[in-house]
């Protein structure tokens, strides 16, 4: 019940995009169509629903004050928090990678038209966001931190794919001529947010 | 060589290149940390000292870094340069530090920075590109600043945590907007400075 309401309430209440901002480099510029955007949110979920129990391990065993125990004694003081970022983000590195090879083997369309976008699912701040939210939250077990990043993930995957399907009827909208491109979809995703909001306060 | 040349990297990114409103880099930070404008300057401050440091350090060794492994040593880099900010931050000023939270973390996937370091540390010498990481570390501080500037006026009638708005406006009927507190309202902010931006510099309309 705990895992479920927390499931909820990272895609809807606690989502990435609207209610942190965070990712939005890739989710400004990849959401022009709806089917490329689906398939960055695809792969976004999959680094996250990997990247969270793995830095939850290592957070918990080899990271926090005290979590070296199990080596031995002498072990027992160390703390090794100030090493955090970086562990964290050469885990989600070297998962990324991974990830580009698999697609790149089995599926060569979404792999062409991610381009650039793929290896950059490293730097995306909606990943690493995740694992500091987990490190911040002290979560009990590794399962729960999954579930927080694949429902992350999916929060992440509706607002990129909302807004794909909002753009791609906007083209032919007659928008004030300042305002297209970069300046309408920054109020459309403002007004999302707004939107979103109502879920607040639903509890499980 | 004449002066304008050396410190365009230094002046361009203010306006006319300007890495948030115009690059569109960077906007996770740029609207989550801008409710306040404690916090926004704090964090322009960091973002611009990572940017400067990281594009030296990389320019100095962008003849020796392998170009197929460059994206890990620029995340290197710039993971150690964020680590010593947020120990620094942690030391002298744990309030806002605690405010900040999740953010100074999250300077490592700044996407301004990743962008400066491709585009041009890469391939520029490192007095130039020391001007150009201060230069686009202003140019997103001065986003940052006008967006905390309207919302924390707005939204809470304080600037820097002062009261602006005197109490007999209260009396009179005057009401903070709460909205403005709320995170999507610092991307309808956002939109509107990039809609005056590109009322003025008509060449950047799509």
């Amino acid at each position: 019940m705990e895992n479920l309401n927390l499931f909820i309430r990272s895609i809807f209440i606690d989502n990435m995009i609207f209610a942190y901002f965070l990712g939005m480099c890739s989710y400004l510029a990849v959401s022009k169509n709806v089917k490329t955007a689906f398939g960055l949110g695809v792969a976004v979920t999959f680094v996250l629903m990997i990247a969270l129990p793995v830095c939850w391990c290592i957070n918990e065993f080899i990271l926090v004050p005290g979590a070296l125990s199990w080596l031995g004694e002498e072990y027992a003081e160390t703390d090794l928090s100030f090493l955090g970022l970086i562990m964290f983000i050469s885990v989600i590195a070297a998962l990324v990678q991974l990830l580009e090879m698999v697609i790149e083997k089995y599926s060569p369309g979404l792999y062409n038209s991610l381009g650039i976008f793929l290896p950059l699912i490293a730097v995306n701040c909606a990943i690493l966001g995740a694992v500091l939210f987990m490190q911040q939250r002290e979560f009990s077990n590794a399962w729960t931190a999954t579930v927080y990043g694949v429902g992350s993930g999916i929060g992440w995957l509706l607002a990129i794919t909302c807004l794909a399907a909002i753009r791609e009827r906007l083209d032919v909208r007659a928008v004030p001529k300042p305002l297209r491109g970069i300046g309408i979809t920054f109020i459309i995703t403002g007004l999302m947010g707004i939107a979103f909001m109502s879920f607040l306060g639903i509890k499980l | 060589m004449n002066l304008k040349k050396t410190f365009l990297p230094l002046f361009n990114p203010l306006s006319k290149d300007n890495p948030v409103i115009v690059q569109v880099l960077g906007i996770c930070s740029a609207l989550a940390v801008t409710a306040k404008m404690e916090p926004a300057l704090v964090m322009t401050i960091s973002v611009t000292a990572v940017l400067a440091l990281a594009n030296v350090v990389i320019s100095l060794l962008r003849n020796t870094i392998p170009s197929s492994i460059r994206i890990i040593v620029q995340l290197v880099v710039v993971a150690a340069l964020v680590v010593v900010v947020d120990q620094v931050l942690k030391a002298w000023n744990y309030e806002i530090s605690k405010a900040l939270s999740v953010f100074i973390g999250l300077i490592i996937t700044n996407c301004i920075i990743m962008g400066r370091l491709e585009a041009f540390a890469l391939n520029n010498r490192p007095w130039p590109s020391f001007l150009d990481g201060i230069g686009n570390g202003l140019g997103y501080g001065i986003i940052l600043i006008i967006v905390s500037f309207f919302r924390e006026l707005f939204g809470s009638g304080t600037l820097f945590g002062c009261q602006i708005f005197p109490e007999s406006w209260y009396e009179a009927g005057y009401m903070n907007n709460g909205m403005m507190i709320l995170p999507p309202m610092a991307l309808i902010v956002v939109a509107c400075i990039i809609w005056a931006h590109r009322s003025i510099n008509k060449d950047l309309q799509e």
